[in-house]
């Protein structure tokens, strides 16, 4: 019973939601918004069982003097100064939850860890850029590309130029390197150059950096990401289907059946 | 005051007369259509008109007329647009409209249109294509899952990220560390969340047979309570309920970058050996695999989210790119009835491959003059 029920629930709702995504008549989109409410409701429930369990780890973690026991203590502190500031003075525009712990606590909090982002984006940038493979030394000739076509200096370099620039450099790391696959890499770079100039009448292409930035976002990028989201999309509905039927049902959790 | 009537009559006499010839009134519009707005919920009314043959119009006049109520005007159009949304209109009551062309001073009316009467649909037909999709591939998934339950061994690529989810887990039995698995920061609605929760339960199984300990740190409340049970029910399920902890899985806040912070702070002070960072994730996802990665744990990460994929690529060892982190509990638990499903799965993305190079197809050709219809039967697949 404790299985066959939700398992029920389930599969009656998920195959009525289904139903509804095409029945435009009001009455399917009452229950839409019905089922909206409910799942808030049910969200508010999960509310307290989630800061029950807050306020168990970190008193457990007090008592047993944990590794970091002391930032126990701020978060207790803090969750009670909340909820007795958000209880006793609402929750208003101008109230000292808003004023204090929102606008001047938690805002300022949050921009911070953003900014993180910004010094953790360099050092991941770092790693990824070492072309220590042959996918990384693309992703880091595909991505200097981009960044230099959106800058302003790169508006002006015909990108025949920056392939020429970028075989020079790959000739001296081959000799740097001593390495067959580099060497073989160069020079079908250079074949390659030879065999476009010839088609443009041995003029420099007028091809620009930029033109190159936005056809590699457009075009490689742009099929990479749409073959994703068909997956996506497929496995969605998949997983989706599993859960319905019950054959997915780990999510139902422990108990007997 | 009588002498003030005279100024001001003489003044409008005035503005009046310009000098240029008068204008010629506009052609009053034709093909005036009004019918009930399809696949919607009903109260709506669509109008559609042509512009006459004649001299050239400001603006287009819309009147609206029903049975015992004064004739209404209920909108004024540029001169372009020949159309109309009409939804301040009731269910199941007789309307007319009448569209007039204005030029200047003049107002020309078309003929009223014919009744007309809306009422809510029940079904949408705009979704008709999206219907026989899911009907194709419902059918596939289940044709595969009645055939794996008949026994019949089904092959699946390698995917190395799920492959290593047993080394990592044996890492951190060796190291005596424990393992940190984010469950994304998504909801319980979200389905790479569930994807993270099936795949949670796995990895809590072979935690639980390696004797390490793990720590599952929440952000929404009703996956916390999911995710508690799940983990409770793998240990039960390899033998080992004494070893659960409750504490093991914990809500941490709602918030999204407090949540980050607790998790970075989690990592430091903890040290893990391996991380798990699958579900759904937005800009905290650098911040939680670059903190990581200079802990030096391993790091295997999955998510839907295409603009995340990149951050997890460059800062973990293992990433299960999109439909990847769906395709992971069947991985992991080699249960035939969730590969039957992953291979009806794969045979949907080449139906939907065969659509794609069908539909461009069409829609090149269609360009030819002589093939246009050939575009009506391209636009049949796009999703309105």
């Amino acid at each position: 019973m404790k299985r066959s029920i939700p398992l029920a629930i389930c599969l009656i709702m998920g195959i009525a939601m289904m139903i509804q995504f095409f029945v435009p008549h009001p009455a399917s989109v009452a229950f839409y918004d019905l089922t909206t409410k409910w799942v808030r409701i049910v969200a508010a429930f999960a509310l307290v069982l989630g800061t029950g369990s807050l306020v168990m780890y970190h008193v457990d973690k007090l008592q047993r003097r944990r590794r970091g026991w002391y930032y126990s203590i701020v978060t207790l502190t803090a969750a009670a100064a909340t909820s007795v500031i958000g209880l006793g003075w609402g929750v208003r525009p101008g109230s000292p939850l808003q004023d204090i712990i929102f606008s001047n606590l938690l805002v300022p909090l949050n921009s911070s860890m953003f900014a993180i982002l910004a010094f953790y984006m360099a050092s991941a940038a770092y790693r990824a850029f070492r072309a220590r493979t042959k996918e990384a030394a693309l992703l880091l000739v595909a991505a200097f590309v981009v960044m230099l076509g959106m800058v302003p200096i790169g508006a002006n370099v015909p990108f025949f130029w920056f392939l020429v620039v970028m075989a020079g450099a790959l000739i001296v790391a081959g000799l740097v390197t001593r390495s067959k696959a580099l060497f073989i890499g160069t020079g079908a770079l250079v074949v390659g150059l030879l065999v476009w100039l010839a088609f443009s009448g041995f003029k420099v292409p007028r091809l620009m950096l930029p033109d190159t930035a936005e056809w590699v976002l457009s075009v490689p990028n742009m099929a990479a990401k749409r073959a994703i989201l068909f997956g996506i999309a497929l496995g969605g509905i998949a997983t989706s289907l599993k859960v319905i039927l019950g054959i997915e049902r780990g999510w139902l959790g422990g108990g007997k059946q | 005051m009588i002498s003030l009537l005279i100024l001001l009559l003489a003044g409008q006499a005035a503005l009046l007369d310009t000098g240029a010839a008068p204008l010629a009134p506009p052609a009053p519009p034709v093909a005036v259509r009004a019918f009930d707005t399809p696949n919607d919920a009903g109260k709506s009314i669509t109008l559609s008109w042509n512009a006459g043959e004649g001299p050239a119009h400001e603006a287009w006049i819309i009147e609206r007329t029903a049975a015992g109520i004064e004739p209404e005007v209920i909108a004024t159009n540029k001169p372009g647009e020949t159309g109309y949304l009409d939804e301040g209109v009731k269910d199941r009551v007789g309307y007319t409209y009448r569209i007039a062309a204005v030029a200047g001073i003049d107002t020309v009316w078309s003929q009223p249109s014919a009744p007309v009467t809306c009422a809510p649909q029940l079904f949408n037909a705009d979704r008709l294509n999206i219907l026989i999709a899911m009907v194709i591939f419902f059918a596939l998934i289940i044709y595969y899952i009645e055939t794996a339950k008949k026994g019949k061994n089904l092959f699946v690529r390698r995917i190395a990220g799920l492959d290593a989810v047993e080394e990592a887990v044996g890492r951190a039995t060796e190291m005596g560390r424990p393992i940190i698995y984010v469950p994304g920061l998504g909801g319980v609605s979200d389905i790479a969340t569930i994807a993270s929760l099936n795949i949670l339960g796995e990895v809590a199984k072979k935690v639980a047979q390696y004797d390490s300990a793990l720590l599952v740190p929440n952000r929404d409340p009703i996956v916390y309570t999911v995710a508690r049970e799940m983990v409770r029910e793998s240990y039960t399920k390899a033998g080992r309920p004494d070893a659960f902890k409750q504490d093991s899985v914990f809500f941490i806040t709602s918030e999204q970058f407090a949540y980050a912070a607790a998790v970075d702070g989690l990592m430091a002070r903890e040290k893990p050996a391996t991380n798990f960072f699958l579900g759904m994730f937005w800009a905290e996802s650098l911040i939680l695999a670059e903190t990581g990665a200079q802990t030096g744990a391993i790091q295997i990460a999955g998510t839907d989210s295409v603009f995340q994929l990149p951050f997890f690529i460059t800062a973990c060892d293992y990433t299960l790119i999109g439909e990847e982190l769906y395709a992971a509990s069947a991985y992991l638990s080699r249960e035939p009835l969730l590969l039957g499903s992953l291979k009806g799965q794969d045979y949907g993305k080449i139906i939907i491959l065969a659509i794609v190079a069908v539909g461009s197809a069409l829609l090149l050709l269609s360009g030819i003059p002589a093939l246009s219809i050939l575009a009506r039967i391209a636009d049949f697949f796009s999703v309105r």
